[in-house]
This record gives structure tokens, sequence and C-alpha cells, in this order.
């Protein structure tokens, strides 16, 4: 196994992983900020291999396009355009596809190989600048005869956009596993058992990329982790050669529940949150919560946001089954608490969950609704029609509020609201 | 104007519409857990299944069969977004 000391970020050589197999990616130690939503502190590498077979060279994945000078000098040091005769890519992201226009152009002969679900996605990307591109769409368990090595691929889909898929090269136990396992890490030692500490870009890479495809992540560790590995060769950060699994077992943990609730399977639980200016959504909150505590098999929570931060209240919301919102409405608007919250809970995945918003306001009462098109808008359930009180709230609207709290937490328990409802579509 | 049922089998609930209606318009509004993406034939979010009835829907467009494909749909699923009803169905989350 070769020790890399050299300077990749000057050097243009492609660094061998093992006899005719590759890395001839390219290293971007100055970015800062990725896709917008990850800091990327010591920046990251764009990682494309290449492998040689009896029969043919294949290259999976490139690079950005703005660093394909690198990708193509360190191809041409270990082979012909004239020899390829494949080219996976397992994710069609600009970062990825960046540099396939250009090969596609210098090695005319080369068929593409891409996920079934890939297939809009490359002419979007593409456009019709480049022309109609020949490709061959591929599905779970398809191979690739290269003479003496075979590549099969894996469907992953979700991980992290549709048309991700893993390569796998059988003779030699490796995984090219596109974004999975991967992470922004730019250290020219590029090997896991070389590089400084990564463990945090991989943890935070898997938080800001994978962390809303848990569903996906798991079904890809089925059919990942019964195969052998000796090698797993993410698109970014280190290369995964010294007990690669360890990665394979961290993405286990991370995808499944930690901390878990003190909560039954059977039972749900309901979060409150809410800001109040002068006590009114407070009272609302607290005749909420009152009313859906009563509902057995339901755990209610309550937190006022004023006290509390984003990130551990999204880790709430991840394990919730149903989150309440309440906020007054000020100058015709929900108040900024809220809306930073519902701005930051694109990490994980709502789409089984039920939303419901209320609030106190002087006017209009505005707030309700936006809340609730937000929680649409996250893919988020809202069986209940916000609850709104103008001002102070009189006894009897705390009475309606605590219905309010009881009908929300009563459906999550499969109580009255629906079974074998009929409705007129005029009373909607 | 016809009238059409349309049954809702993950929340239990049918609404009766007039024909015509897309399955967008009833869905959201009754709480079912069909979800929408772009809301305009092109991302495929919103794939539902159709468990009875699906001669009752409007012939899906060729937009609607290209997104389908790409999303290796079964046969009998169809975009919430793009179907209008036409006589009674059940549908659920895909």
């Amino acid at each position: 196994m070769s020790a890399v000391a050299k300077d990749l970020t000057h050097s243009r050589e492609a660094v061998e992983l093992r006899p005719n197999l590759y890395w001839i990616g390219a290293m971007d130690p100055h970015l800062r900020s990725f896709d917008i939503i990850l800091k990327t502190a010591n920046g990251t590498t764009y990682n494309s291999y290449l492998v040689r077979g009896s029969e043919g060279v294949a290259v999976i994945d490139t690079v950005k396009e703005s660093f394909q000078q690198e990708f193509f000098s360190r191809l041409e040091g270990v082979a012909d355009y004239a020899e390829i005769r494949y080219i996976v890519l397992n994710h069609l992201e600009p970062d990825h596809s960046g540099a396939l226009p250009e090969l596609m152009r210098r090695a005319p002969q080369a068929q593409l190989y891409i996920s079934v679900r890939a297939t809009s996605m490359l002419k979007a990307l593409l456009k019709p600048k480049q022309g109609a591109f020949d490709y061959t769409p591929v599905r779970d368990g398809d191979q690739l005869s290269l003479g003496d090595r075979t590549l099969r691929f894996l469907h992953t889909p979700f991980l992290h956009w549709p048309d991700t898929q893993c390569t796998y090269l059988v003779e030699e136990k490796a995984l090219f596993s596109g974004d999975v396992f991967g992470c922004h890490y730019c250290d020219n030692r590029l090997f896991n058992d070389k590089v400084g500490d990564f463990r945090f870009s991989f943890d935070y890479y898997y938080a800001h990329i994978m962390r809303p495809f848990k569903k996906y992540v798991l079904a890809a560790l089925k059919q990942i982790e019964p195969l052998p590995l000796t090698l797993v060769a993410p698109a970014h950060g280190p290369i995964l050669r010294d007990r690669p699994r360890r990665y394979v077992a961290r993405y286990r943990e991370l995808s499944s529940p930690g901390f878990m609730a003190e909560m039954t399977e059977q039972e749900r639980s309901l979060i409150i949150f809410y800001m109040s200016a002068y006590g009114s959504t407070a009272r609302m909150a607290q005749a909420i919560y009152g009313g859906a505590d009563e509902v057995d098999g339901v755990r209610v929570s309550l937190y006022d946001l004023e006290g509390g931060e984003v990130g551990p209240f999204v880790d709430l919301i991840e394990q919730a089954d149903a989150i309440a919102f309440g906020s007054p409405t000020i100058n015709g608007d929900a108040v900024k608490p809220i809306w930073d919250l519902l701005s930051s809970l694109a990490v994980i995945n709502l789409s089984d969950k039920v939303g419901a918003a209320f609030g106190s306001y002087g006017w209009s009462g505005e707030a309700i609704r936006m809340i609730e098109d937000r929680l649409r808008g996250l893919k988020m359930r809202v069986p209940e029609g916000g609850m709104r009180v103008k001002l102070i709230p009189t006894e009897e609207e705390l009475a309606e509020c605590r219905e309010f709290g009881r009908r929300i937490a009563g459906a999550l328990v499969g109580e009255g609201e629906s079974k074998g409802k009929v409705i007129e579509f005029e009373d909607l | 104007m016809p009238k059409a049922k349309v049954t809702f089998k993950d929340i239990d609930t049918t609404v009766n519409v007039p024909a015509g209606t897309r399955v967008i318009e009833v869905s959201e509004k009754v709480g079912s857990g069909i979800i929408y993406g772009c809301r305009e034939g092109d991302c495929g979010t919103c794939m539902m299944e159709v468990l009875e009835g699906w001669n009752n829907l409007t012939e899906p467009s060729v937009l609607e069969e290209k997104v389908l494909k790409e999303n290796m749909a079964g046969r009998h699923h169809r975009l919430a977004c793009q179907c209008q009803v036409l006589g009674d169905l059940t549908v659920k989350p895909a």
C-alpha cells in the first residue's frame, strides 16, 4: 500500500490504491462552504477513481468542473483516453459530474452508466449545449465486466439525491460509495489511517447531508453490510482503507435513534413550542398542553422558545409524532424565533408527523395561517385548523384550546376524528 | 354536477367531490398523508397508490407518464397533483 507523502494540491499524479486501481480526483483545500448548507473548515476533495481490468478501463465519478484539469492530468498519468470503455456516475450533482462533458469529448467511445433515476437529471444538468448523450441506465444488481474485474451496482436512492447509487468492485472487495461515507475534509495524505482527525467532518457531513434520509440510509446499509469490504472509496474526503466497517457501523449508529425518550412503543409524543409577548399565547399553550395531556397514550412536552436553542429542539422534533407551534402575530407575521426553528428543519424528515399552529393576535392574526403553510410545505399533516384568539383569551377560549389540544393528541392515537368519516367537498 | 367518492385509506376518510376535482385539491384539506413537492407534475413527490377505481381517474398526460416512468412507478401509481377524479376511488400515499 503506497504511503502518500507528496503534496497532492500541487502534484498531478494519480494515487495507487491497489494494483490497477487509482484515485484520480482533485483537492479543493480552500473551499469554506459547500452547497450553502455546510461549512468546510479545511476544504474538500472530489474523489474520482480509475479501475483497469483485462478488457478495459472504467472511470468512476468525475470532479467539479473548475477542477477538471487536475483530474485529467491524473487520469492521463495512468490511462489513455482511448482505453476508457466505461464511465460510471454514482451521483450526478455537479461536483461529481462537472468534468463529464469534457471527459466524454475526450473519450467518445466510452459508455456512460448511471442509475435509472439519474436519467432526468442527466438531461437537466447537461442541457442542450452538450447535445444528446448515449447512456445506459442500470438497476440494482446489474454488473459490468472489465474482463478479470467486475463492477456491480447497488441501488441506494436518496443518499442524498434520488439518483444515488454505489458501485462495488467485486474482486477487490471495494465499494465506491458516492457521497455515502464521505465528508468534506481535504488532506494530502488521503487515507483514513494517515489523515488528521476527521471524525467531526464525517459526523457533520452525515448530519447535514444524510440525516433527512435516515430511512434510506438504513435500507442501503442492509445491502452494504453483508458485502465483504476491504476498501470504501467515497466521493469526498478520506479513502477508508483501514477498518472500513467502522464507518459503515457509524452510519448505522447515526441512523438509529440514540438517547430515546422515556416512552413505550405504543405511546405517541406531542411537543408544543411557543413564544409569547404578553402571556396570551403562553396561556393558550398551557391550555393546549392540559387538554392533550388528558389523552391516554400521548406524552406531551411544553417548551417556551425564548428559553431554548434551535439545535436541540430540532433533535426533539425529529423524534416527535406531532408538533404544535404557538406564535403571536406581530406586524402581520409570526415572530422570528418561530421562523428560526421552522427554517432549521430541512435536516430531518417530517413527512409522517402532525403539525398544528396557534396564537393570540391583535388585529388579523396572519401568523397562524403562515405557520400552517410552512408546516404543509415541510410535508407535515395539518389535520386541525389553527387556533386563534384575539388578544387575551377568555375562559371559554381557553376551554376551546384544551379541546384543540385534546383533538391533536387524539388524532395521534387514532381517536375519533376521521375513522370512516364522509365529508362533503364544500365543507372542507 | 356528477359527484364521486374519494376515499383516503390512510386516514379512513371519504370525501364527496364534484367530478373533475384534482386529488390535490382534497387530500391536503382532509389531512391525508399524500405529500406534495412542486405541485406541477415534475418532481414525483405526490405519487399515490390507487387501490380501487383506477379507471375512474383521467388518463395520465405525457408529462405525468414521463415522471411516473422515471420514478419506476407501479401500474396503479399516479401523481395526486395531476389526475382528476371521474368516479369513485380509494387511494393512499405510495
